[in-house]
């Protein structure tokens, strides 16, 4: 007998309400909302996001960046190519309602329906180093569970060996994809061992609150031993494959911007050193850390060449 | 309006610069808050510095063309102020990232410039100013000639598509702007040699 065990969040077929209806729903909320009587549960700006309980699980040892920065300073090119764009444009983005499709070489497929899952899972509070790609850092206190739970509420297959992400690519919301500096929608990928490690945390909120539009909002990905551009941001669609899914950064310049993307110092981009990083709000450059100082996910590449493997 | 053009050029290429200045007093004295400069203001610093230098180095080089186009001839009075407004900004550029970045150590910057494509064309563009800024008085044309002062100073061509390249290679993945600049300078390139194809800019 197939017993079929749903998640509280998973959204039911049934329950899936006509498009007027919850259009109706949200003129309502967003009435409240405007009036003061509620949290928005969308928008960019911080301070009024709806907060989530959150349980602090891990600690970063250094004061963590201004609010300010965090939702300030945001590569997020669906929103523009400046770093102020995405906290000025992504006001369109309509982060509620939302579901993400998981699905692929999986046994229970399931459609998340995100201001479900943030009403009913437990979540942890978790500070972390995030190092761009680019050469700058901050830390942040993400708000998420590790991934590795969603993963066993779906059971992958034995032949599942990589996890798909993809971005929202809605022209209406996101003005950015009129530039072609991207093949949109926006990629990403890990390995699932990568996916599974308890680093690696499925994030619906920063600083207590949930995620402001331009910080991927409604629900991200945080794998804080890789290069920022690997977080991926307002995820639509999670598929489980058997073979290294295409990653939108390594389709633009694969000479560039690897499948992995590991920080890692000894290994520079073409065209700047990796060797260092700037820290929000400081002037002077830091050495950057293997792995961004999170030596406990080295053994998922034991025996790898790391230069080839960048 | 005669006696404003020079100061007009002046109040406009200083921007940038003050705007920048008046930022890091603003961060550095009495509002460590302030975002004037973004989250990052050494990057943002740097990369303004750079953008003031390709803005004025396309100005400068618009100079002739606009007098071609227009027949204002008094408009060649600020080639040269623009021309020394490039270098001026170049030369920051370049001290701001030896400062910022390279700890002063020349040695790195030569290190730097070997390895990677995108500083060697920025090096090519801030070097090929060098001379011309070093000849941009009345004293220093009389001492070459004309003809040789003029051949060298087309030099400049080199330092404005040095900088696009320097630009273009700079970005991350494919963006516009920094071709906008390549395009424009060479469409300023063609109206220079259309004279010479023996095409009429303006009747005559």
């Amino acid at each position: 007998m197939l017993i079929r065990e749903t998640p509280s969040w998973a959204l039911p077929e049934r329950e899936a309400t006509p498009e007027p209806l919850y259009l109706n729903r949200r003129a309502v909320v967003a009435g409240l909302v405007a009036a003061g009587a509620l949290p928005a549960a969308a928008g960019t700006d911080p301070g009024r996001l709806a907060r989530i309980p959150a349980r602090r699980t891990r600690d970063a040892g250094e004061p963590p960046t201004p609010l300010a920065d965090v939702a300030g300073y945001n590569n997020f090119y669906e929103f523009g190519l400046d770093k102020s764009d995405p906290a000025r444009n992504a006001g369109t983005l309509r982060p509620s309602p939302w579901t993400v499709r998981i699905g692929g070489l999986v046994r229970k497929p399931l459609t998340l329906d995100v201001d479900r899952y943030i009403a009913k899972a437990p979540f942890e509070e978790r500070i972390y180093r995030f190092r761009c790609v680019e050469g700058w850092s901050m830390v942040i206190p993400w708000v998420g569970v590790p991934f590795a739970s969603l993963v066993r509420a779906v059971e992958p297959l034995g032949s599942a060996k990589y996890v798909a992400f993809r971005t929202l690519a809605d022209p209406v919301q996101m003005p950015g994809l009129r530039s072609p500096v991207l093949d949109w929608p926006y990629r990403e990928g890990l390995r699932l061992d990568e996916a599974m490690h308890d680093l690696t945390l499925l994030t619906v909120g920063v600083y207590g609150r949930r995620l402001p539009n331009q910080n991927g909002a409604p629900i991200r990905l945080v794998v804080p031993w890789k290069y920022g551009f690997k977080s991926v941001k307002s995820v639509v669609a999670i598929d489980f494959v058997e073979t290294q899914p295409q990653t939108s950064w390594n389709m633009a310049t694969p000479r560039e911007y690897g499948f992995y993307s590991n920080v890692n110092p000894e290994v520079d981009h073409p065209r700047w050193s990796q060797a260092r990083e700037r820290r929000i709000g400081e002037f002077r450059r830091r050495e950057t850390l293997m792995f961004n100082g999170y030596p406990e996910v080295a053994s998922l590449y034991a025996g790898m060449d790391l230069r080839r493997f960048f | 309006m005669r006696v404003l053009l020079k100061p007009s050029a002046h109040a406009v290429m200083a921007i940038p610069l003050a705007l920048l200045l008046f930022g890091w007093a603003e961060l550095l004295f009495w509002n460590p808050a302030s975002r004037a400069l973004s989250a990052e203001p050494v990057a943002y610093t740097h990369n303004a510095l750079g953008l003031a230098a390709l803005r004025a180095l396309v100005a400068s080089l618009a100079v002739t063309p606009v007098r071609l186009l227009t027949g204002w001839g008094r408009v060649m009075t600020l080639r040269r102020l623009l021309g020394l407004w490039a270098f001026a900004y170049a030369a920051m550029h370049l001290l701001f990232y030896l400062l910022a970045e390279l700890d002063w150590s020349l040695g790195a910057l030569l290190a730097e410039t070997a390895k990677r494509p995108f500083i060697l064309a920025g090096m090519v563009a801030g070097i090929a100013l060098l001379p011309l800024a070093a000849t941009s008085t009345g004293a220093a044309i009389r001492r070459l000639g004309a003809k040789r002062w003029q051949a060298l100073h087309r030099l400049a061509y080199l330092a404005g598509i040095a900088a696009c390249v320097h630009f273009i290679l700079r970005v991350k993945g494919f963006q516009w702007e920094p071709w906008l600049y390549l395009g424009l300078l060479l469409a300023l390139f063609a109206l220079r040699l259309a004279p010479r194809a023996g095409l009429r800019l303006r009747p005559s």
